[in-house]
C-alpha cells in the first residue's frame, strides 16, 4: 500500500533546484579568475606594465611568426607586454565596476526605500529627480567631468554612480510599493515600530534579493561604461592600465598590429559575459518576478 | 463597576476622495472595562476596520483624517497624543491582529527573529532572556515545541500557527486592549474555533479588554459580552449579547439577524435584506438605513434619529424606539 502512495515526482524535485537552472560554474570560474588575477597582478604578471622597451614595439602573440614566449599577447607601440597590462588591467575594470555599482545601489535603494515608504510629496519629488536622471545620458556626463575636473579613476567612479542610482531607486521604490500593501508592515506599524525601524528591519531586507541580482548584473554594464570612457580618453588616463584606453590606443594599428586592441577586447568581452550569466541564472533563482530587469 | 479600560467617545473619521468627504466613522462610542468584549459587526464598508485603525490613530493618510472625539485608554486621550508618544502605546498598550495570516508576518526573518522585535523594544530584553519569552509567550499560544518553531520561518508554518504567531506578538506587551480585525476569517472551520477558545484564554489571563470584529454572528455569540451594530459609520444599536440577539430593537440589527439561515429550518431562499449597501458619500440627511428599512417613517429620512436606551446598557438610534 505505500509504495501507491509515494508521490514520484518528490524526490525528483528535491534533486535538480527549484527552478531548474544549474548554477553557472564557467561564469563563476571566469570571474573569480580575473579578479584573483587582479589581486596578485604585481606578484603573477611576467612583466611592469609601466616599462617601455622601444626595441621590441609591436612584437606579435607566441603563436605568430616573430612572436617569443617573453611577451605571450604581444606588445604594444611602446613595447610594453599586453598580458601584464590585461592582468594590471582587470584591477582597474573589476574595481570600477564594483565600486560603481556599490556607490550607486546604496544611494538607489536608500532613495527607493525612503520614496516609497513616504510616498505622497516626497515620493513625488524624489521620482520627478529619478527620471531626470534616468534621461541623462552616461556618457556625456562623464565627458563633461572629464573636462571639467579631469579624468581620474575616482571621477569615472562618480560619474556613472551619479547616474546609475536611479534604476535603483525605481526597482526599489516599485517593490517597496508593494510590500507597504502585506498585512507584516501593517502589524510592526501596530506593534510600535516607526519609520526608521520599519524600512532597515522589514523592507531592506525584503529587498535584498532584488538588490543582488541588480547588482550582479549592472557590474557588467559599468566595465562595459568605464571601458567606453577610457576608450573616448574621459575615464582613467595613460599610463595606467585600462582595458578601454588599452583598445583605443592600439586603434590606428588595428590592420598591422591587431594584438593590441584584440586581447583587452576579449578579456572585457569575457568578464562582462561571465557577470551577465551570473546575474541571470540570480534572477532566475531568487526572483523570478524582476525578468524585465 | 471598574473604571473603563477603553473609552471611545463619539469618534469621528473623514476619508476625502473624488467623489466627495466621507463619514467613515460618524460619532461611534463605547467603552470597554477589563477582560470584557465588544463584539463590532456590520457589513463590508460600515466602518468596522476604520474604527479600529482611528482608536491606534493608523488610517490611511493623507485621505483618511480623524476630526473628531476621544478615545480614552485608562483615562489618557489617544487622539491629543504626539506621533512618538503613539509609537510607545502601539503594541505595548494596545495590540491588534489583522485578518490575513499569510502576509502578516516578515517572510525573511525566522520567527525568533521577529519575535525578538517587540520584546526588545517593549521590555529592553536582550539575548537568551529575549528567546525564553519568545518560546514562553509561543507556549502561552499553544504551539507545540516552541524553542524548535523560533527556528522556523514563516512559510513553515500553516496559517493557523502563523495566527498564532501573530496573537503571541500581540500579548507580548502585555496590552490592555486588543483589537482583532476579523482574525479568524481566512481559517478553516475548526482551526477558528481553536483560535477563539485561545483568544478568550489570553484574555481571561492577561485581562485585557478585547474589540472584535467580524460579519460572523455566530463567533459573536460565542466571544463577546457586549456587541455594536454598524451601519454606514454609525453604531445604530449596542447592548449586551443576550439581549441583542433575543430582543433586537433597530430594523437593521433585526435584518441581519433574520438573514442567518438556521439549522433545521426549510428555507426556499434565504433572507436577505432588500436594496443596496449606502453610498457613503452621498448619505441621507436622516437615518442611513431608511432607504431599505421596512419600517421606515416620513421623519427617517430627514432627521437622524438620537440614540435611545430600550434597556440596560442596550441603546438604539432609530426613531421607532423614540417616545413620541
Amino acid at each position: 500500500m505505500s509504495r501507491v502512495l509515494t508521490l514520484p515526482d518528490a524526490e525528483v524535485q528535491q534533486q535538480s533546484s527549484p527552478r531548474g537552472r544549474r548554477a553557472p560554474v564557467v561564469s563563476l570560474a571566469i570571474i573569480s579568475v580575473f579578479v584573483l588575477v587582479g589581486i596578485f597582478a604585481p606578484l603573477l604578471s611576467p612583466a611592469d606594465p609601466y616599462e617601455q622597451t622601444l626595441r621590441l614595439r609591436f612584437r606579435p602573440p607566441v603563436w605568430e611568426e616573430r612572436g617569443s614566449w617573453a611577451h605571450p599577447l604581444g606588445t604594444d607601440r611602446l613595447g610594453r607586454d599586453v598580458l601584464t597590462r590585461i592582468m594590471w588591467g582587470s584591477r582597474i575594470s573589476l574595481a570600477a565596476g564594483v565600486l560603481t555599482v556599490l556607490l550607486a545601489s546604496a544611494v538607489g535603494a536608500a532613495i527607493g526605500l525612503v520614496a516609497g515608504y513616504y510616498g505622497g510629496r516626497i515620493d513625488a519629488g524624489l521620482m520627478r529627480v529619478t527620471d531626470a536622471t534616468l534621461s541623462f545620458p552616461v556618457i556625456l556626463l562623464a565627458l563633461i567631468l572629464a573636462v571639467t575636473v579631469g579624468p581620474s579613476f575616482t571621477n569615472v567612479v562618480i560619474a556613472i554612480a551619479v547616474i546609475l542610482w536611479a534604476r535603483y531607486a525605481r526597482v526599489i521604490r516599485s517593490q517597496v510599493l508593494t510590500l507597504m500593501e502585506l498585512d507584516f508592515i501593517a502589524q510592526a506599524r501596530l506593534a510600535g515600530a516607526g519609520g526608521w525601524r520599519i524600512i532597515t528591519r522589514h523592507l531592506l531586507p525584503n529587498t535584498l534579493n532584488t538588490l543582488v541580482v541588480l547588482v550582479t548584473l549592472q557590474v557588467g554594464y559599468v566595465i562595459i561604461v568605464e571601458a567606453s570612457l577610457s576608450f573616448l580618453g574621459a575615464g582613467i588616463p595613460p599610463p595606467t592600465p585600462a582595458w578601454g584606453s588599452m583598445i583605443a590606443e592600439g586603434r590606428d594599428v588595428v590592420t598591422s598590429a591587431w594584438w593590441v586592441s584584440m586581447f583587452p577586447g576579449l578579456a572585457i568581452l569575457l568578464v562582462v559575459l561571465a557577470f551577465n550569466l551570473l546575474g541571470d541564472w540570480l534572477r532566475d533563482t531568487l526572483d523570478p518576478k524582476l525578468r524585465q530587469l | 463597576m471598574s473604571a473603563a479600560v477603553i473609552d471611545v467617545r463619539n469618534l469621528q473619521t473623514h476619508i476625502v476622495t473624488r467623489w466627495g468627504t466621507i463619514k467613515a466613522v460618524d460619532g461611534v462610542s463605547f467603552a470597554l472595562r477589563e477582560a470584557e468584549t465588544l463584539g463590532l459587526v456590520g457589513e463590508s464598508g460600515s466602518g468596522k476596520s476604520m474604527t479600529c485603525l482611528s482608536i491606534v490613530r493608523l488610517v490611511p493618510r493623507p485621505a483618511a483624517r480623524i476630526v473628531g472625539g476621544q478615545v480614552r485608554l485608562d483615562g489618557d486621550d489617544l487622539l491629543a497624543k504626539t506621533d512618538t508618544e503613539m509609537q510607545q502605546i502601539r503594541g505595548r498598550r494596545v495590540a491588534m491582529i489583522l485578518q490575513d495570516p499569510m502576509s502578516s508576518l516578515n517572510p525573511v526573518f525566522s520567527i525568533g527573529m521577529q519575535m525578538r522585535e517587540p520584546l526588545a523594544m517593549y521590555h529592553g530584553l536582550r539575548g537568551g532572556a529575549v528567546r525564553a519569552r519568545a518560546a514562553e509567550l509561543l507556549a502561552s499560544v499553544r504551539i507545540p515545541s516552541p524553542e524548535a518553531r523560533l527556528r522556523a520561518f514563516p512559510h513553515q508554518l500553516s496559517g493557523g500557527m502563523r495566527q498564532r504567531v501573530v496573537g503571541a506578538m500581540a500579548i507580548a506587551g502585555p496590552p490592555r486592549v486588543l483589537i482583532a480585525d476579523e482574525p479568524t476569517t481566512s481559517l478553516d472551520l475548526t482551526i477558528q474555533a481553536q483560535y477563539l477558545g485561545l483568544l478568550k484564554e489570553l484574555q481571561v489571563r492577561h485581562r485585557f479588554a478585547m474589540v472584535f470584529v467580524t460579519h460572523n454572528l455566530g463567533i459573536v455569540a460565542r466571544t463577546c459580552d457586549r456587541v455594536a451594530v454598524m451601519y454606514a459609520g454609525r453604531v445604530v444599536e449596542i447592548g449586551p449579547v443576550r439581549r441583542l440577539f433575543t430582543a433586537p430593537s433597530h430594523p437593521y440589527t433585526q435584518a441581519l439577524l433574520a438573514s442567518i439561515p438556521r439549522f433545521g429550518v426549510r428555507q426556499a431562499r434565504l433572507t436577505a435584506i432588500a436594496g443596496q449597501p449606502p453610498d457613503l458619500a452621498t448619505l441621507p440627511a436622516g437615518c442611513a438605513f431608511a432607504p431599505r428599512c421596512p419600517h421606515a417613517l416620513d421623519r427617517c429620512v430627514t432627521e437622524a434619529p438620537p440614540e435611545t436606551a430600550v434597556g440596560p446598557a442596550h441603546t438604539t438610534r432609530c426613531w421607532l424606539n423614540v417616545p413620541a
